[in-house]
C-alpha cells in the first residue's frame, strides 16, 4: 500500500469508529496514546493506531465489526497490569479498553455467584459481595487493580489458589464477542455447559479467541479465621522436605510460600516482619477456615515444621500479626526493588519435588553468569519467582540476565515443569513457548486460534510463537525489564 | 530442543499437508503405536471409530458409531507422588485401579466420578461426568492438570503438565473432559487430587424439594465443610467432610438423623451415577428397559423443584436435576433451556444425541474444532448435536 492510501485507510475507520461511539470514547492524539503504549512489561512500547473506549457491550460490537471490515487488528485490554506484554500495541491496531464496562450487573447472595462487567476490578467483586459473608476467591497479588476481564484472558491465580483454585475454576460463565462481532455466550449459572467445554478454552487465552463484555464467577462464603504459621529452616532443602510434610499429613494450606536466604534479608531489612536472618529458609502456612478447623491445621503444621527441623516457628494470634507475617513475603519484590539497581522476574513451574535440585541449579547458573538471584516461591504449587539482579545501567547485564532467564526456565521445563505458572505468555515468553511445545502442538494452537478468528485480527502474534519463529530461535532470546506500576504489590 | 526434532518446517501448512499418513514422529509405546496406526488406517480409508474403554458407559446419553478402537492396552500410573498432590496414568487404565491406589495414599480424585465396573480413567474424563462433591471440589476438567493424545491425524500432542499452576498455551487439556473422545485419543492425563477428609459424617433430614434446595443453597453460603448436598426420597442429604473438629463442630447447627457410614458411603456414590428414588431402579446395563426416559438435567443451583415435571432426585447443592419423563425430548429441552440450563438424555431415550442442541455461533465452533483436530473425520460423534455431527463428517 502507498504512504497515501495507507493514510487514507486509516481516516477510514477512524472516521467510522467516531461515527459510532461517544466523542470521549476514540483516542487518537499522540498524548492521547501514550498511557497506552504498554501494559505492565514496560520495555515493550508501541502506541497503537486509536484508542477506543467504549461504555457498552454494543459498542465493543460496533468497534469490532468495523474493524473488521477494515481488516485492522484489535488488542483487547483490561486493567494494563499484566507482565508478560499482552496488550503491548501495534502501529496498525486499535487498542478496545473494555475498562469503562465497570457495573457489577447483579450479585445473587442465596446462588453464590455475581455477574460482572469485565472493567469491573478483582477486588471489587470481593468488596461488593462482603455484605453477604461472600468473596471472590482468586487474588492476584495485583487484585487491587486487575480486572475480571484481564483475569478471564490470563486465568489468573493468586496466594490462595492452591485451596480454592484459578480463575478457571471460578467464572462460571462468559458473554462476549468473536473478533468479527458475533455475540457469544458460554455457560452461566447451570454447571456445565452443553458441548465441548469452551469455557475452560476461554480462560487464559490472552485474548485471542474472544473480547469479554460480562463475566458470571462463583463466590465463596468468606473464612471466619485466618491465622498463620511463620517456620524458619537451616536449608531450603529442609523446608521443601516440610511443605512435602504438610501436604501428606492431609492439608491444604490456604497459602503456602517460601523465600530463600537472600529474598529473606532482602525483605526484613524492609519491612521488619520479623525474619530470622540466619535461616536458609522461611515458610509461610495460612490456614482458613472454622475457628476448629482452623485451630487443628495450625497445631498439626506447627509439628510438621518442628518434625522437619523448624529453627524457629513464630503463629500469628491476631489479625495484625497475620498480615504482619504476609507483609513481607508480600514485600518480597519491592524489598529486592531496594538492593538492586534492576530485577528480572521468572515464573516457571515446577514439580515441588525437584526444588532443592532446580534451586541448587538456579544457584550455579547465578555463578556462570555473574548474577545475584533472589528466590519465592509458591510453595504449595510449585511456582517459582526468581529475581534476577542486574544492573540496566551496565552493558551487557540486560543481556546476561536474558540469558540466565532462559536458562532458569530451561531448568524448570527440564524438571518437568512448565515456563509460565501465572503471568500468561503475551510477548515476553514467544521464544520460550519454544522450549515447552513442538510443532504440532503450536500448529494446533495456531489452528484453534483460526477456528474463533479465521481472519487473525484479535491479539495477533501474542500467545503462541510462529512455527518460523521457533525453527529459527538457534540463540533463544529472552526480553527483562523494569515493571510499570511500581505501586501494585507483586508477588 | 522439540522443534528441532519436528524439522525446521517454518510454516503452518505443514501440518495440514501431512495428510493421514502423517502420524507424528514423537515417541510412542508399542500400546500407543497401535492407536496410532489404526486412527492414520481409518483416516486413509475413510472410516470411524469408536474409542472404547471399559464400555461402562455403553449406550449413555447416544449411540455409539463405527468399529470400536480399545483404550485397554494403555494401562498403569506413570507418576504419582502423593506430596506433589498429582497423579500421571494412563487412560485405559481401570479407574478402580487407580482409585484404591489414591486411597491407600489418603487422597481421592477431587470430582467423584461413577465407579462403574470396568470404567477407566481415559472414560472418566471423555464423559466428563462428575459426582455429588462436583459442587463443592470442581468437576472433571477442574481437577485436569494435563493430557497426551492422539489427534484425527495420529499424531502425539501434550498439553498442559503435571503441575498446578501452568498458563503456556491454550488449556487444549481440558477441552477433553466431556468431549466423548471426539477430539482425540487420550493416552495419558495428569489429575490434581485431593487428601481425603478426615472425617465424613451424613446426615438426613426429611423435608420437600423445594424447602431442600432452599436449605442446602442457604448452608453452602455459610462457611461449612460441606462435600455434598443431594435430595431425593424425600429427604435432604447433607455430606460434611473436613478435619474431625472442623465437622464436630459443624454438626449440631445442622441438626437431622445421622446415616450409618456405610450406608452413608453407598448413597453417596450411588449419586456419582444416578441417586436413588426412580421406580423402577434403572439397571445400568439394561437400558432399554426402563420404562420412562430418564434425563439430567443442569440449572441454576436456586431453580425451584421440577416436581411437577418429574424430578426425582436433586444434586449438586441443586444444580443437577433427575428427571424421569415421558415428556417428549423438545419439551424437556426448552424446560432446561427457560431455566438457563441444559438437558442432556440419560437412558432410554437414545433415538437422538445426548447432549442439549447448541446455539448457531457454539455449534459453529464445535464444526471447526472437531476440523481442527479430526479433519477425516475418524471419530464417532454419537453423542453430540445432531447438527454438530453432520457438519463434521460432511466436511472432510
Amino acid at each position: 500500500m502507498s504512504q497515501l492510501a495507507a493514510s487514507q485507510a486509516t481516516s477510514r475507520i477512524l472516521s467510522a469508529l467516531a461515527a459510532a461511539l461517544p466523542a470521549d470514547a476514540l483516542l487518537t492524539e499522540p498524548e492521547q496514546l501514550a498511557p497506552y503504549e504498554c501494559d505492565g512489561l514496560s520495555m515493550y512500547r508501541q502506541p497503537p493506531l486509536a484508542v477506543a473506549l467504549p461504555y457498552t457491550a454494543e459498542q465493543v460490537q460496533a468497534v469490532l465489526r468495523i474493524c473488521h471490515a477494515h481488516h485492522t487488528p484489535v488488542i483487547p485490554r483490561g486493567a494494563g497490569t499484566g507482565l508478560a506484554g499482552g496488550v503491548l500495541p501495534r502501529a496498525d491496531a486499535v487498542l478496545l479498553s473494555l475498562a469503562r464496562l465497570k457495573r457489577i450487573v447483579r450479585i445473587d447472595p442465596l446462588a453464590r455467584v455475581a455477574v460482572v462487567e469485565p472493567g469491573v476490578r478483582n477486588a471489587a467483586i470481593s468488596e461488593a459481595s462482603a455484605a453477604h459473608g461472600l468473596y471472590y476467591a482468586p487474588d492476584p497479588s495485583s487484585q487491587i487493580a486487575c480486572s475480571i476481564g484481564g483475569n478471564v484472558a490470563e486465568n489468573s491465580g493468586g496466594v490462595h489458589c492452591l485451596k480454592y483454585g484459578l480463575t478457571v475454576h471460578n467464572v462460571l460463565g462468559i458473554k462476549g464477542f468473536l473478533a468479527d462481532g458475533t455475540p457469544l455466550s458460554i455457560g452461566g449459572e447451570a454447571p456445565d455447559d452443553s458441548g465441548l467445554d469452551l469455557l475452560a478454552l476461554m480462560m487464559g487465552s490472552e485474548g485471542l479467541l474472544v473480547v469479554v463484555t460480562e463475566v458470571t464467577v462463583r463466590l465463596l462464603p468468606r473464612p471466619r479465621v485466618a491465622q498463620v504459621v511463620m517456620a524458619a529452616f537451616a536449608t531450603v532443602e529442609a523446608a521443601g522436605d516440610a511443605v512435602a510434610g504438610i501436604i501428606g499429613e492431609g492439608i491444604i494450606p490456604a497459602g503456602l510460600e517460601m523465600m530463600d536466604a537472600l529474598a529473606t534479608r532482602a525483605v526484613e531489612d524492609f519491612v521488619h516482619a520479623g525474619y530470622p536472618l540466619d535461616a536458609g529458609a522461611i515458610l509461610l502456612a495460612e490456614s482458613d477456615g472454622t475457628a476448629e478447623e482452623v485451630a487443628d491445621e495450625i497445631a498439626r503444621i506447627e509439628a510438621v515444621c518442628r518434625r522437619h527441623g523448624a529453627v524457629s516457628l513464630a503463629v500469628s494470634q491476631s489479625e495484625v500479626e497475620r498480615l504482619k507475617l504476609w507483609a513481607g513475603r508480600k514485600a518480597a519484590f519491592p524489598a529486592v526493588g531496594r538492593i538492586t539497581p534492576d530485577y528480572y522476574c521468572m515464573d516457571g513451574t515446577i514439580p515441588k519435588k525437584h526444588l532443592s535440585a532446580v534451586l541448587r541449579r538456579i544457584a550455579e547458573l547465578s555463578e556462570r553468569h555473574g548474577l545475584a538471584c533472589a528466590n519465592v516461591f509458591h510453595a504449595g504449587d510449585g511456582n517459582l519467582h526468581p529475581l534476577i539482579f542486574f544492573d540496566a545501567n551496565q552493558p551487557g547485564d540486560v543481556e546476561r540476565a536474558e540469558a540466565f532467564g532462559l536458562d532458569i526456565l530451561r531448568a524448570c521445563v527440564e524438571a518437568g515443569g512448565v515456563i509460565t505458572g501465572e503471568h500468561g505468555v503475551g510477548v515476553e515468553k514467544l521464544d520460550a513457548m519454544c522450549v515447552q511445545f513442538a510443532a504440532p502442538e503450536l500448529a494446533t494452537f495456531h489452528a484453534v486460534k483460526a477456528a474463533f478468528d479465521p481472519a487473525g485480527l484479535l491479539n495477533p502474534g501474542k500467545a503462541v510463537p510462529t512455527l518460523h519463529r521457533c525453527a529459527e530461535m538457534g540463540a533463544m532470546h529472552m526480553h527483562g525489564g523494569k515493571l510499570l506500576h511500581p505501586e501494585l504489590p507483586r508477588f | 530442543m522439540p522443534v528441532s526434532s519436528a524439522g525446521p518446517t517454518g510454516t503452518l501448512d505443514a501440518q495440514s499437508g501431512a495428510g493421514p499418513a502423517g502420524a507424528s514422529t514423537a515417541v510412542l509405546d508399542p500400546a500407543e503405536r497401535i492407536l496410532a496406526d489404526a486412527i492414520c488406517a481409518a483416516a486413509a480409508d475413510q472410516r470411524v471409530l469408536h474409542l472404547r474403554g471399559g464400555d461402562s458407559k455403553r449406550g449413555l446419553g447416544g449411540t455409539a458409531h463405527g468399529e470400536p478402537l480399545s483404550t485397554l492396552g494403555l494401562r498403569g500410573i506413570v507418576d504419582y507422588d502423593p506430596a506433589e498432590l498429582v497423579v500421571t496414568v494412563r487412560a485405559g487404565t481401570p479407574l478402580a485401579d487407580l482409585q484404591a491406589e489414591l486411597v491407600a495414599h489418603g487422597q481421592m480424585l477431587p470430582f467423584e466420578p461413577p465407579d462403574w465396573p470396568g470404567a477407566t480413567v481415559g472414560g472418566a474424563v471423555a464423559s466428563g461426568l462428575a459426582g455429588p462433591r462436583r459442587a463443592f471440589a470442581g468437576s472433571v476438567r477442574d481437577a485436569l492438570l494435563g493430557a497426551r493424545l492422539l489427534d484425527g491425524r495420529g499424531q502425539v500432542l501434550r498439553f498442559g503438565g503435571r503441575v498446578m499452576k501452568n498458563v503456556a498455551g491454550f488449556d487444549l487439556f481440558r477441552l477433553q473432559a466431556g468431549a466423548w473422545g471426539r477430539l482425540g485419543v487420550l493416552l495419558e492425563v495428569s489429575f490434581r487430587l485431593l487428601p481425603r477428609p478426615q472425617r465424613e459424617e451424613t446426615l438426613r433430614l426429611p423435608m420437600a424439594a423445594n424447602e431442600a434446595i432452599q436449605r442446602m443453597n442457604r448452608l453452602a453460603a455459610t462457611p461449612l465443610p460441606l462435600g455434598g448436598a443431594a435430595w431425593c426420597e424425600g429427604a435432604l442429604h447433607l455430606r460434611l467432610c473436613g478435619s474431625a473438629a472442623g465437622v464436630d463442630a459443624a454438626l449440631p447447627g445442622i441438626g437431622g438423623q445421622t446415616v450409618e457410614p456405610a450406608a452413608a458411603a453407598a448413597f453417596w456414590a450411588g449419586c456419582a451415577g444416578m441417586p436413588p428414588g426412580h421406580r423402577p431402579a434403572a439397571d445400568m446395563r439394561g437400558p432399554d428397559q426402563l420404562e420412562v426416559p430418564l434425563w439430567r438435567l443442569s440449572v441454576p443451583s436456586t431453580t425451584r423443584s421440577l416436581g411437577a415435571e418429574g424430578e426425582f432426585a436433586v444434586d449438586w447443592c441443586g444444580g443437577l436435576r433427575w428427571l424421569a419423563t415421558d415428556a417428549p425430548p423438545s419439551e424437556v429441552r426448552s424446560l432446561a433451556a427457560s431455566l438457563g440450563g441444559h438437558a442432556m438424555a440419560w437412558r432410554g431415550n437414545l433415538a437422538q444425541p445426548a447432549m442439549h442442541p447448541l446455539d448457531p455461533v457454539r455449534l459453529a465452533l464445535h464444526r471447526r474444532l472437531f476440523d481442527v483436530f479430526d479433519p477425516h473425520g475418524v471419530f464417532d460423534s454419537g453423542r453430540f448435536d445432531a447438527a454438530a455431527v453432520q457438519a463434521a463428517s460432511g466436511a472432510t
